[in-house]
């Protein structure tokens, strides 16, 4: 799956799509996050592996100051979106959230019917009010999570029904309706099936024509399958960033070598 | 010989009878306690049960059929005799005085149990009982369908429910339009905004009104609130001149019921899972369209049955109609005008010198029924809804 | 995509959508916190409103005399025995005390236009001359002594020293004239009447509608003790059996079921259907008597039962099953793990539920009133068990009680009572709470 065209790219701040400097996270007296310094290219897959509570997901949640929710966490350092810094004064988290989607490590659709959940998106943010308008974002949406023909016969029957696979790409599907440019994912694998993570896999693989994709990932093989680039976490630093494929093959850093060889971890 | 030293008497016998058997089992095994199949003490405690068991029954059977009699004391205190020395033939070392003992404190455990059942039974059966004596002397249809409540002395009254019933369901309506959004809204603030400190200090606060006597908010409507809203109301508006009135009773009624709507909403609230919440804020809603549009219909269920459970304890409060609504049988709209409810009216027909023979005393059971009925019928919903939502997020 | 163009594509722009839905969110945080401080504010107004007028029922009017107890007029024959003394009636014992007082109002100088005799004797409390009487019979040899007292006053010259009665108000009253105000004010001046501690309001029977000044909250106090002795005794085993069987034995099937259904519901019953049960059983079939301690604590024990047993039914289940496991390789019967291990750590739970369903118990009133507790009681209940069975009053039906009463010095003796039960419910909470936090187990 590794694609050499957009291998290289996004590697200059200049390019990169998320520019993060010097961040730090305390979750209370916990310092959960230290100094990272990474650039997120456009239309592509990264990964970030690493050890359980290890930083990856907090950091995630970053990108989309979902940590503001989060009492006790206090972030500082520069996180920049198309060069705008987003802890910005002016910037407004709500909107923030919808450049930049997220979709979480359980499927959590929303106790409303298939249609309502894609549509949830687009009708808070005022992005379309006529029903035709908004049929048509879920039915977009819906094929673009590769779910469409799954479920076409019944929108409107509830979203918690589907299985858990089909729940994920709704959710996937619910992300993408508010137009992201940016999408996180929080190990959205982890409570799959083999199969049903394979078709996500596929489904990362295709989103990352349109989308700036982040994915947090427990497992290596699956960060070395859909990622074109891997940061490796350990202990709240970023240790390393680079190439999936020359970070599994060959890391400059000896702890991402004991991660990736199964020592540590 | 009076019950009370009957008993104390039969007491003294299971005593010496777990001395005995307790001394005997281990005579039995020549001091020896690791020969016995037991422990000692269990034999002590299975002499103790096989003597009082079937005299403490006898007791209370003599007792119910029969006043109490020498010869029935007398018969009481003989089979305990009898019981006791046949348990002590019984102890030996390998009698399983373990097996007997827990059997007997397991059919005790039981019974206990069966007491919420005996106690649901009663107040079923008492009623029935009575509302069958009441329907023999005044139609029923009478009572369900007259708009007409008024008792005489000399016989020849009106009872029918609707008037009453009609006080009930105007003065709750009025508590749950107050209380309901009320409780609702401070469950929200309380679960989804307010920071830890703030919580601590307002969460008991709100739930004293819990723990404070329905008689207390009674005299509130009587002295405080039945003349405020008279005076700064009903006068000016020409309304009514009635400080006890519709309203009253139905805002106090409200206060009362805030801290159970808000604590059950807040469980309810809480029980909504974090990933839903996670979800729609990460889509970026705000937290009151995340409220509103994923938290609230995900809790509906709960919140609609902790509605039904408020809407139950409306119907069957007693003290704040009682001081709040006055006593005046009404089929109205004017909500600062005097209304009654049942609750009232059971209290004031089964008041002072009753005659348990008259339609006016025994129409209170009937009433009772009703609201037994009512509430319970509510009540089963209630829980039935809850309960499926629990299920829902377990 | 074509509705990107909705959204402006900067970050640092705000949409003036986004600002409405912001407005919103402002308008919705503000109701909820409307609601909490709708909420507070009912608090506050119900406990000042409360609290305000009942604090005068801690304080209580007395006049200061020196009385002549005159053998003369207490005891013709004088013998001063006991039996011969008792058939002066208390009409005697009046017209000594109004001998007194007119003789320290005399003696006081004070002359007040208008005043008649009568009037002057108004002021003293009509229960006054039956206390002396009391005192007298209780210790003959005080007759023929000139003893310093302090009477009661009447409740309307109590009210105008705590500040309810004025001089307008005198005019319209036909109890009490604007005379006697000045009167007592007179007297006020010279330390002959004042306000002091009022502790007979915590050992007094109930008085007459006359008598506010005179009522007193000890029998409602005592039968409110009988009652919560009982509901203690059978509530609390009744209800920890019923929760052991539940949560450790009962098999899973229909009466299982059954059980727990009618628990659950007789929680929420009406109180006041348990009012009907025991007027219906204890009271008409059982043939227990009327306004008795014993069925009131019956009916409340059936009432707080299910409280008990959810609370503890809680309590248990908190234990974790590695107690009951680790018994129970230890070669312990389930009897003997439950009552050995898992019964004494769930104690403090299950006593703080105790605690709160007592609570429960002492504050309900509704179903206290069907089965005779309204009667008018002076008489103190005798010792337990047979007190058990003596006609009392109980706290809250007392309030009851006053609220009905015509006299507006009953408005703040009701207040009062309701802080002294309010004070009793304040000490139970706060037992249960810090039991909870004294003992209070995380697994």
């Amino acid at each position: 799956m590794k694609d050499t065209l957009t291998e290289g790219r996004g590697t200059a701040a200049d390019t990169a799509k998320i520019a993060v400097r010097g961040l730090q996270v305390h979750y209370g007296d916990t310092h959960a996050v230290r100094d990272v310094d990474v650039d997120i290219p456009d239309r592509a897959v990264t990964a970030l592996i690493g050890p359980s509570g290890c930083g990856k997901s907090t950091f995630l949640r970053c990108l989309n100051r979902m940590n503001d929710t989060i009492p006790a966490a206090r972030v500082t350092g520069e996180i920049r979106i198309d060069g705008e810094d987003i802890h910005d004064a002016r910037v407004d988290p709500v909107q923030l959230r919808a450049k930049v989607g997220m979709v979480f490590q359980k499927p959590n659709p929303f106790p409303k019917s298939i249609r309502d959940n894609v549509a949830y998106g687009p009708k808070i943010h005022g992005l379309t009010r006529k029903r035709s308008e908004l049929d048509e974002v879920v039915e977009k949406s819906l094929r673009r999570a590769a779910l469409w023909d799954e479920v076409k016969n019944r929108l409107d029957a509830p979203g918690t029904g589907l299985s858990g696979g089909q729940q994920q790409r709704l959710c996937i599907a619910r992300a993408i309706a508010t137009s992201p440019e940016i999408l996180l994912m929080d190990e959205p694998c982890s409570s799959l099936d083999p199969i049903a993570t394979a078709q996500i896999e596929e489904l990362i693989d295709e989103l990352r024509s349109r989308f700036a994709v982040v994915i947090v990932t427990h497992s290596m093989q699956q960060a070395a399958r859909v990622s074109q680039r891997t940061a490796f976490f350990h202990l709240g630093r970023m240790v390393e960033y680079g190439d999936t494929g020359k970070l599994f093959t060959n890391p400059a850093d000896p702890r991402t070598e004991s991660y990736i060889t199964g020592r540590i971890g | 010989m009076t019950a009370t030293s009957t008993l104390l008497t039969l007491l003294v016998i299971a005593a010496s009878g777990f001395v005995l058997a307790r001394a005997r089992a281990l005579a039995c095994a020549g001091g020896d306690s690791r020969a016995l199949h037991s422990l000692p003490g269990h034999y002590g405690w299975a002499s103790v049960l096989l003597t009082l068991g079937p005299a403490l029954a006898l007791f209370a059977l003599l007792k119910i059929a029969a006043p109490p009699t020498p010869a029935g004391t007398l018969a009481v205190l003989a089979l305990a005799l009898a019981a006791l020395a046949w348990s002590l033939r019984r102890t030996r070392p390998n009698f399983r005085a373990r097996q007997t003992v827990e059997r007997g404190v397991l059919a005790l455990l039981m019974l206990a149990a069966c007491v919420a059942i005996a106690t649901t039974a009663g107040i079923v059966l008492s009623m029935l009982f009575e509302t069958r004596n009441f329907f023999a002397q005044y139609d029923w249809r009478e009572f369900f369908l007259s708009t007409t409540w008024a008792p005489r002395f000399q016989g020849d009254s009106d009872l029918g429910i609707l008037p009453l019933l009609w006080g009930t369901l105007y003065i709750s309506l009025i508590a749950l339009v107050f209380a309901v959004p009320v409780g609702l809204f401070a469950a929200i603030y309380m679960a989804e905004y307010a920071g830890g400190r703030f919580r601590a200090i307002v969460k008991p606060a709100i739930e004293v009104l819990a723990g404070i006597p329905t008689i207390v908010y009674g005299l509130f409507a009587l002295i405080t609130v039945g003349p405020l809203l008279r005076d700064y109301f009903a006068q000016p508006l020409g309304l009514g001149t009635s400080g006890a009135s519709v309203m009253t009773a139905g805002l106090v009624m409200g206060v009362m019921l805030i801290p159970f709507v808000s604590s059950l909403s807040d469980d309810i609230i809480a029980q909504v899972p974090q990933s839903l919440r996670d979800g729609s804020l990460g889509l970026g809603a705000t937290r009151s369209e995340t409220i509103r549009q994923v938290v609230l219909p995900a809790a509906l269920p709960g919140i609609v049955g902790a509605v039904l459970l408020a809407a139950s304890r409306a119907i069957g409060e007693t003290m704040i109609v009682v001081l709040g609504a006055g006593a005046a049988a009404k089929l109205g709209l004017n909500p600062f005008e005097a209304m009654t409810t049942i609750t009232v009216k059971i209290v004031s027909q089964l008041t002072g010198e009753s005659d348990f023979a008259a339609p006016e005393t025994l129409v209170a059971f009937a009433l009772g029924l009703t609201l037994f009925a009512i509430t319970l019928s509510l009540n089963v919903l209630a829980l039935a809804i809850v309960r499926k939502y629990r299920e829902q997020y377990e | 995509m074509s509705d990107q163009a909705a959204r402006p594509t900067s970050l640092l722009e705000r949409s003036s959508y986004t600002a409405r839905r912001h407005a919103a969110e402002t308008r919705f945080r503000a109701c909820g916190l409307g609601a909490i401080l709708i909420g507070l504010a009912a608090l506050t107004m119900l406990l000042a409103s409360v609290l305000g007028p009942g604090l005068g029922a801690f304080r209580q009017t007395h006049i200061h005399l020196p009385i002549h107890l005159d053998a003369a007029a207490l005891d013709k024959s004088g013998t001063r025995d006991p039996e011969v003394l008792k058939k002066v009636t208390t009409l005697g014992y009046g017209k000594v005390i109004d001998k007194a007082l007119a003789e320290a109002v005399a003696q006081a100088g004070i002359a007040i236009e208008g005043l008649s005799d009568a009037e002057i004797s108004g002021i003293i409390s009509r229960e006054a001359p039956a206390q002396l009487r009391r005192k007298v019979l209780a210790n003959p040899g005080l007759i023929g002594e000139t003893i310093p007292l302090s009477i009661l006053a009447d409740g309307r010259i109590d009210g105008y020293l705590k500040g309810r009665v004025t001089a307008a108000t005198a005019a319209l009253d036909s109890n009490v004239s604007p005379a006697q105000l000045q009167l007592a004010d007179a007297m006020g001046e010279r330390g002959l009447i004042s306000l002091d501690l009022n502790a007979a309001f915590l050992t007094a029977p109930d008085a007459s509608d006359q008598r506010p000044e005179a009522a007193g909250l000890g029998v409602a106090i005592l039968g409110s003790a009988y009652m919560m002795l009982i509901v203690l005794a059978l509530a609390l085993p009744i209800g920890v059996a019923a929760s052991i069987y539940l949560e450790e034995f009962a098999p899973k099937n229909r009466l299982t079921d059954l059980i727990e259904v009618n628990i659950a519901n007789l929680a929420a019953v009406p109180s006041i259907v348990f009012g009907i049960l025991g007027l219906a059983i204890f009271i008409n079939v059982a043939g227990l008597p009327q306004s008795a301690p014993v069925v009131g604590g019956l009916v409340l024990t059936l009432m707080t039962l299910p409280t008990i047993i959810i609370a503890t039914r809680a309590s248990l289940k908190a234990v974790p099953p590695s107690i009951r496991e680790a018994a129970l390789g230890l070669g312990a019967s389930r009897m003997q793990a439950v009552f050995h291990h898992v019964l004494p750590l769930a104690a403090p739970g299950i006593l703080t539920g105790a605690i709160l369903g007592l609570a429960q118990a002492l504050g309900e009133t509704a179903p206290l009133l069907l089965i005779g507790m309204v009667a008018f009681v002076r008489e103190y209940p005798g010792a337990p068990p047979e007190g058990l069975f003596d006609p009392a009053s109980a706290l809250p039906v007392q309030i009851y009680n006053w609220t009905q009463r015509a006299d507006p010095a009953f408005v703040e003796r009701a207040s009062g009572a309701i802080i002294v039960l309010l004070a009793f419910l304040l000490v139970m909470n706060a037992a249960a709470i810090l039991l909870r936090r004294r003992f209070e187990r995380r697994w």
